[in-house]
């Protein structure tokens, strides 16, 4: 007994070499900080360049306005059209996944969910190339018909514009793009919610709406809630589609069909940056980063909450 | 609760057939209107729509009474949502093959804008930008995405991790054209204002294409079955030999898809390029040395500074989006073909 023991503890065993799992750890947690100091990188390069705008005297500035003169008609063109996005967005994108989960046919659900994915896929610029050779010129007469009936409200105080190059448009179209990402997030939700609930409710003689009202939907809540931010912060920053759409006048206005509109902050980096230099670009570049600061504040607030309800 | 306040009626329905018929007759409607008089198509495509279920409302609200009634417009509502939202993509695609055949052609994929000036010439600079500017971007970011996705799943634990997830999340949510701005002030800093070169394009790419990779890769890591793990460590395989021999390759797969969906999202970014890479219309093969062109910055300055007359730049423009089109598509295509095969119908974004 006493002499297999020894010969247990005393055999030189090869112990396998822990220095391959000692580098491999330390190569994957490097590759994970490196995404941390991304995005440190990111925002302390964009304040680095920034600094020169935010101190400068207005003079020297775009359009010779303080910084905050200058970003403020951008930041609210920005909220504006991200605004009406969200609202066009949402209640469609809901509904896109509730037919998925709960009414089309179980065989073709793989099938319908990749052509709305097929939407997320297709790259911006050809949204706006769409958008103003097609949608722009097809809602004129619609916008024309806002403005001639319901121009008692401040959104279509028009006249409007004879292009269909307005802020309206611009709206439906970040709805588009923003759509297929609101409804994946809700539809992965929606397809969770409990079968027996699901099921009991139907039993108890609920109809189908019913059942989705009081099952499905408050299941779904928080998820819709996250889902529109992180659709909201998408639509913030979406450059191309309102770069090549919005005809600009730099004013502030909620009038939506007219051809003088608001722009955005990424529409206007995308205009001007590549004509721009000296303390032009530092301005681009600082309100670059008011963008950055409004997104984040959106998608930490969309995570936060995504944590705290369901998983997504 | 008022569910049991009525009960439904059992035996009057409204025909299976119902619904089906007044939606047909609504059709029709639409159709011989729109040919007989000149309003708008989609103006009475809607305004049909909303009569025909309405009247299908009425109609079961009287057989069936208000909850059946309620379902069904429910159901139309639900249903039509969705066709709502396909139409964009119907059109959008009519229009892009509609527009773009027209300089699909050999010239096309031939030649550059080198001292073209009106009629003529090609995007090959911007084709073979592409692809260097994409494929630099590719190179960068799948070690790195996939490595993080390995530490989060396989030795992930405490603050470090939980920051990482987040930051991931966080970063995915950047707008792309401040990506553009990070890699532009990020070199600017060293070379001077004013750089464009096509590997500042790649940076900002990678920003953006990181943290799909990762979560994609995570979630494709969070299924592979833990007693692959455990049969390996049980034979003294050590835990990077597991992870690289056994868990990568189960997962392989899954990866490759999540890869090539990020190629695809990042492939027709124009913004972050557009403030990176400059303009030129001569090929360029060299990302570290002079600008750099691409399909979808061509594209849009095809549109936006076309000459006079400005048809021969609009249907470039449109070519190029044309171009842009089938390669997203069949980067999205055969990622779709790849996880089915492997078993995984569903696909993180």
């Amino acid at each position: 007994m006493s002499a297999r023991s020894d010969s247990l503890t005393n055999s030189k065993v090869t112990r396998p070499s822990r220095a391959g799992d000692r580098l491999f750890a330390a190569l994957a947690a490097g590759a994970g900080i490196t995404i941390l100091a991304v995005l440190a990188g990111v925002a302390l390069f964009l304040i680095i360049k920034s600094w020169p705008a935010l101190t400068a005297p207005a003079d020297e500035l775009p359009g010779n306005q303080s910084f905050l003169e200058f970003v403020w008609p951008l930041a609210f063109g920005t909220l504006l059209s991200a605004g009406i996005a969200i609202l066009v967005a949402v209640p469609l994108a809901v509904g896109v996944a509730l037919f998925i989960t709960n009414f089309a046919p179980r065989k073709l659900v793989p099938m319908l969910s990749a052509l709305v994915d097929l939407l997320a896929a297709i790259p911006s610029v050809i949204y706006g190339l769409w958008g103003i050779a097609i949608l722009g010129p097809h809602s004129v007469g619609l916008q024309r018909w806002l403005y001639e009936h319901l121009d008692f409200l401040p959104f279509f105080k028009g006249p409007a514009s004879a292009t269909g190059r307005t802020m309206l448009v611009v709206g439906v179209v970040l709805a588009i793009m923003i759509l297929p990402i609101i409804s994946a997030i809700v539809r992965e939700v929606f397809s969770q919610a409990p079968r027996s609930l699901r099921e009991g409710s139907l039993a108890l003689g609920a109809t189908r709406w019913e059942m989705i009202r009081m099952v499905v939907l408050p299941f779904g809540r928080p998820a819709i809630i996250s889902a529109t931010m992180l659709g909201l912060g998408r639509a913030l920053g979406e450059t191309m589609a309102v770069a090549i759409i919005l005809s600009v006048s730099g004013i502030v206005t909620f009038n939506l069909i007219s051809s003088s509109n608001p722009t955005t902050i990424a529409a206007n980096i995308a205009l001007n940056f590549p004509e721009s230099s000296g303390i032009h670009v530092n301005a681009l570049i600082a309100s670059g980063l008011v963008l950055f600061g409004i997104t984040l504040v959106v998608n930490i607030a969309a995570r936060a909450i995504i944590g705290r309800g369901v998983k997504a | 609760m008022e569910i049991a306040a009525q009960a439904l009626p059992r035996n009057r329905r409204v025909p299976s057939w119902g619904p089906w018929a007044v939606y047909a007759v609504a059709l029709v409607l639409v159709v011989v209107l729109s040919r007989a008089t000149d309003l708008n198509v989609a103006l009475l495509a809607v305004v049909g729509a909303i009569l025909a279920g309405a009247a299908v409302y009425l109609w079961s609200r009287a057989l069936e009474g208000s909850r059946r009634a309620v379902d069904r417009a429910a159901t139309l509502a639900v249903t039509s949502s969705f066709v709502v939202a396909l139409v964009p993509l119907v059109s959008l695609l009519v229009t892009v093959i509609r527009r773009g055949a027209e300089r699909f052609d050999v010239t096309f994929f031939t030649h550059s804008l080198r001292n073209v000036v009106g009629e003529g010439g090609g995007a090959v600079h911007a084709i073979v930008g592409t692809i260097i500017i994409t494929g630099a971007a590719a190179v960068v970011s799948i070690p790195i995405g996939i490595l993080t996705a390995v530490y989060l799943r396989e030795y992930g634990r405490g603050k470090l991790a939980a920051a990482v997830t987040f930051f991931v999340d966080v970063t995915a949510g950047i707008p792309s054209i401040v990506a553009g701005l990070f890699a532009y002030a990020l070199f600017a800093l060293f070379l001077g204002p004013g750089i464009r070169l096509g590997i500042i394009g790649s940076v900002a790419l990678a920003v953006l294409m990181i943290p799909i990779i990762v979560r994609s890769t995570e979630e494709i890591l969070r299924i592979v079955p833990n007693s692959l793990r455990e049969a390996s460590y049980a034979l003294g395989v050590p835990k990077w030999k597991t992870i690289v021999r056994v868990v990568l390759p189960t997962a392989l797969g899954g990866i490759i898809t999540g890869v090539m969906l990020a190629i695809a999202r990042v492939v027709g970014e124009t913004a972050p390029l557009l403030v990176t890479t400059g303009l030129i219309t001569s090929v360029n093969t060299n990302p570290f040395a002079g600008r750099m062109m691409n399909l979808s910055v061509f594209a849009y300055f095809q549109y936006k500074t076309p000459g006079v007359p400005p048809e021969p730049y609009l249907a470039r423009a449109w070519a190029a989006a044309l171009t842009l089109i089938i390669i997203v598509l069949v980067l999205y295509f055969v990622a779709r073909l790849v996880s089915l095969r492997y078993g995984r119908t569903e696909i993180q974004r």
